[in-house]
């Protein structure tokens, strides 16, 4: 018989993870991406990647730990098992990707070093430098490669997926593809599609992620059946070097080393920055927040830049917004060594030295936590049953979802450094269950389903390049998109802007669809692989919006001012007892009412329809996540009262940084 | 001097600087390239991206005549992913990374942009670097592991050989080198009439084949080679290194060391592998 065909589409580390692995099993790969395989976005992480080690175990870190680290850093909006699994193969994972000879960065014994990072007590992320995603995804860009030589793995690059072809059973049975070099259409008949395309970031405009980030993937296999999980949940960094074409990442290690944040209190002050005196500066993170100072967790640095140059109108240029990252009053030598790389970048693109000029730099949309709805099947110790076929399926039989296309792992908002091990994982471990959904018997799909769904892409190809001249400007219209996203959906959200904005975006649709190309060419049309995707972008914007403004609450990244609970007020000790049962009241009344995913599911009228999922919390029960709240220690504890109160002998114990064995109440 | 005046500046305020750009462009293989000129809006921190960006957007020439927008691949804008090398007045570089006003300090006339030109055109400033990529086929670039079950981990290695090998890890497969590179030449397999998809594929690899390997895939063969698993299969590398179009066709030009974007030391490699492939061919003559 035959060996069994997989079509995975995207060739960043989930995608090549995965090719590899079925490989392996013998499955017959082909691999399709926008770009070579070897020029995708995992090439931007920097960081490190996350795992339980050797050294961190000895300090009493478990893989449970890293699991819970995940789960409270998320905000309690994932399925545990998934995350418990990926935890579980950290260690493997690293191990694997030493094997296959990542330059890790090396203690003087010759072991893998390993840094902190954000959200975690020990030091779990393995490095390499400050490219450790390019280095990652080499690695297996190589194994890949020399699958590709020995006729395994056949690769597709520069191809753009238009469409899963999908049967009368609803079970996806391939896809239409584009040759954007020669325009030409191909049907991929498979016996399992995998999407591993990323996130989506271009729908705002300008982010820190690369141009192929679409999300036109994703888009076209969720309108035609594919739900869509927790769109809302967009990762936001704080510190980004705005660019006219790109928001490129200033890492965290900048403040870590002592970088000031501050706007001069003079809105638009004109003067050269270093003659500003001290006095007419606002250092605003440590007036703020005297305790954690610059170095405050992320969502909160996030909000207090955009606040100060949005509602408070101090942004340090009129037209862009921007405020200072000062790094000039440190010592150049200890610059140098300490963030050489980081600096470099900045002065590279920027034509400034940091050394000796403020840095301008603005939070900007960085990681989609939200992606395609994917299944599971649990085990019987509580994570992932390996070798299930349920396993990172979408809600479309025989079509899977790996990587930042999926929505499983991170829930409300992603630790650092997580997402490598989360791509990695994915495609390492669906890989089993696909190749048992592959082999599974069933009939051919019939030539006539290959040929109707290539027709339907080639008439709206055609429709496309025959547009009458002179109508909308497709870059304008995503200019004007990116813009709109980008104010009313990112940092702070507010239920009548998103309203509005809702209905902007179909008015922005509207125009699209009068959209003039300027290239009608067949050959290597960059103009109409470009419109096509912006045409995809707006079901994504759309549920994003909806599924904003439906979530009254804040959790993780979806912030909203109008339903934030603040910290406690009162000062007598009676007072504050009183405040903190009630936050914890509403806490429980909050979490009955919001902790599920949002599923999006693309309506025939062209809308999302929003339905809820619950969630998966059998491993380790929500509680507050109060990082710098006023009173949190307070509110904690009469939080654990409530949860030793509530387990029962034999039962579920509460979590008190050890591990525990809980089931969900 | 740097920037001209426009005049057909909107709304009558203060006037608009443009940045004259002159790009290269053919429309598919085997066509004649031409010179089209646009006049792009100065704004500041551009880069080489963004001057294509707004072409794309304005779709019109210097003279208002509507055309196609310039094709160009790119991908990261981060210098990392190796897609948009082109010739930037004259110098094989990134577009991402090529500053607009520090371009214009070199070259106050204007920014002139051109396809690479080692490797065969696909349109405008795309190029068709397939080659690239099947060197690293050649030289067995990556490390040959049992399989991707757990095995523990890799080999140890010392703070030296990682800081050693972590440079040339970072190659990002840009061609820069080869585009500066006197003895790599362009090797163009146009389709002849009649022949199939595999038959060209057929006929280009071979030819491939017998083109210079060039210092990318050199400095990869060293690379592996270092590794405590890699070197496993350093006789095969060795043999491609050896074979025609290997590193004996390297004439010492150390071009490609200085338009590496990534400062990787490139013709240490070549030294090395050089070294490397002497002493191997010694042993082979007296294995035999």
């Amino acid at each position: 018989m035959a060996q069994p065909r997989v079509l995975v589409v995207g060739g960043g580390l989930a995608g090549l993870a995965a090719s590899m692995r079925l490989a392996e099993l013998g499955v017959e790969v082909d691999l399709m991406s926008l770009v070579p395989v070897k020029r995708s976005h995992s090439v931007c992480a920097q960081g490190g990647i996350n795992s339980v080690n050797a050294l961190t175990r000895q300090q009493g870190d478990t893989e449970w730990k890293h699991l819970d680290d995940t789960v409270y850093g998320g905000d309690f909006l994932q399925h545990q098992p998934p995350v418990k699994e990926m935890a579980d193969w950290g260690p493997r994972i690293i191990d694997l990707m030493d094997r296959l000879g990542v330059p890790f960065n090396r203690t003087p014994e010759g072991f893998r070093d390993q840094r902190r990072f954000g959200g975690t007590l020990y030091k779990r992320t393995a490095f390499a430098g400050a490219t450790t995603g390019q280095q990652l995804l080499y690695a297996l860009d190589e194994q890949v490669r020399r699958f590709e030589v020995e006729g395994k793995i056949r690769k597709y690059e520069f191809w753009d997926f238009l469409a899963p072809v999908i049967d009368d059973s609803g079970r996806c049975r391939g896809a239409v593809c584009q040759d954007m070099v020669s325009m030409q259409f191909r049907s991929f008949a498979a016996d399992a599609v995998i999407l591993a395309t990323g996130g989506c970031g271009l729908v705002y405009g300008r982010s820190t992620m690369s141009m192929v980030c679409t999300g036109s993937a994703v888009s076209r296999v969720y309108q035609a059946g594919a739900a869509y999980g927790n769109g809302e949940f967009i990762q936001v960094h704080p510190t980004a070097i705005p660019g006219a074409d790109k928001l490129r990442l200033m890492s965290e290690s900048a403040r870590g080393e002592g970088g000031r944040v501050w706007v001069p209190r003079t809105p638009q002050d004109p003067r050269d920055p270093r003659t500003i005196p001290e006095a007419e500066r606002s250092y605003f993170l440590e007036e703020r927040y005297p305790k954690y100072m610059n170095l405050v967790p992320r969502d909160i640095a996030t909000r207090e830049i955009f606040d100060i140059c949005t509602t408070e109108g101090l942004s340090i240029e009129k037209d862009r917004l921007c405020v200072y990252l000062d790094l000039t009053h440190i010592p150049k030598e200890t610059l140098d060594r300490k963030l050489g790389g980081i600096l470099d970048t900045y002065e590279k693109f920027q034509g400034v030295d940091p050394r000796t000029n403020p840095m301008k730099i603005f939070p900007a949309v960085h990681y989609s936590m939200g992606g395609l709805w994917v299944d599971y099947e649990k085990s019987p110790s509580g994570g992932m049953l390996e070798g299930s076929p349920r396993n990172q399926q979408t809600s479309v039989p025989g079509l899977y979802a790996i990587g930042e296309c999926d929505y499983q792992y991170h829930g409300a908002n992603r630790l650092g450094a997580n997402s490598l091990l989360s791509c990695i994982f994915s495609g390492l471990f669906c890989a089993a269950g696909v190749q048992v959904s592959a082999g599974a018997k069933r009939a051919p799909a019939t030539e006539s389903l290959y040929a109707s769904a290539l027709r339907r892409q080639e008439e709206r190809h055609e429709a496309l390049i025959q547009r009458p001249g002179g109508g909308e400007n497709p870059y304008g219209i995503h200019h004007e998109l990116g813009d709109l996203m980008t104010r009313v959906a990112t940092v702070v959200r507010r239920n009548d802007q998103l309203a509005s904005a809702y209905d902007e975006v179909c008015a922005l649709e509207e125009r699209w669809r009068r959209c003039s190309l300027s290239d009608t060419g067949n050959w290597t049309n960059q103009n109409v692989v470009f419109t096509k995707s912006l045409g995809d972008m707006f079901p994504l914007a759309k549920l994003i919006l909806k599924g904003a403004l439906l979530r009254d609450e804040c959790r993780g990244a979806h912030y909203k001012p109008d339903f934030e609970m603040p910290g406690i007020a009162a000062t007598d000790a009676e007072g504050k007892r009183r405040e903190a049962e009630q936050w914890c009241d509403r806490f429980e009344v909050n979490t009955n009412k919001w902790l599920k995913s949002t599923i999006a599911n693309h309506g025939a009228d062209g809308h999302p329809q929003i339905t809820y999922e619950e969630i998966d919390t059998s491993l380790i029960p929500p509680r507050p996540r109060l990082y710098g709240l006023v009173g949190g220690e307070l509110i904690e504890e009469v939080w654990r009262e409530r949860l030793r109160a509530r387990s029962t002998p034999g039962g579920h114990r509460a979590t008190e940084g050890r591990e525990v064995e809980a089931t969900r109440s | 001097m740097i920037m001209k005046t426009n005049d057909h500046d909107h709304g009558g305020q203060t006037a608009a600087r443009t940045i004259p750009v002159r790009v290269l462009r053919q429309d598919a293989p085997g066509q004649e390239s031409y010179w089209e000129r646009h006049d792009v809006p100065w704004e500041p921190n551009m880069n080489v991206i963004s001057v294509l960006q707004k072409v794309a957007a304005i779709a019109r020439s210097q003279d208002g005549r509507p055309v196609a927008p310039v094709a160009w691949d790119c991908n990261c804008l981060e210098e990392v992913c190796g897609s948009c090398t082109m010739l930037i007045n004259g110098r094989t570089r990134m577009a991402c990374s090529a500053l607009v006003d520090r371009v214009l300090e070199e070259h106050p006339d204007g920014i002139e942009l051109r396809p690479m030109s080692k490797f065969p055109v696909v349109r405008d400033l795309v190029v068709d670097r397939r080659r690239l990529f099947h060197s690293l086929e050649r030289v067995k670039a990556w490390v040959p592991v049992d399989d991707s079950f757990d095995h523990g981990p890799g080999p140890r290695i010392s703070p030296e050989e990682q800081e050693e090998a972590y440079p040339l890890s970072e190659c990002m497969s840009c061609g820069c080198c080869l585009e500066a590179c006197p003895q790599f030449t362009r090797i163009e397999t146009p389709r002849r009439e009649g022949e199939t998809d595999e038959q060209l594929a057929a006929r280009r690899t071979a030819a491939y084949d017998q083109g210079f390997i060039g210092a990318h895939a050199i400095s990869q063969a060293v690379l592996f080679n270092k590794h405590p698993t890699g070197r496993m299969m350093a006789d095969e590398r060795m043999t491609a290194l050896t074979a025609p179009g290997g590193i004996q066709m390297c004439g010492n030009a150390q071009n490609c060391v200085a338009v590496c974007p990534k400062h990787i030391p490139l013709t240490r490699s070549i030294a090395r592998a050089g070294r490397s492939a002497t002493l191997w061919a010694l042993k082979k003559l007296f294995d035999r």
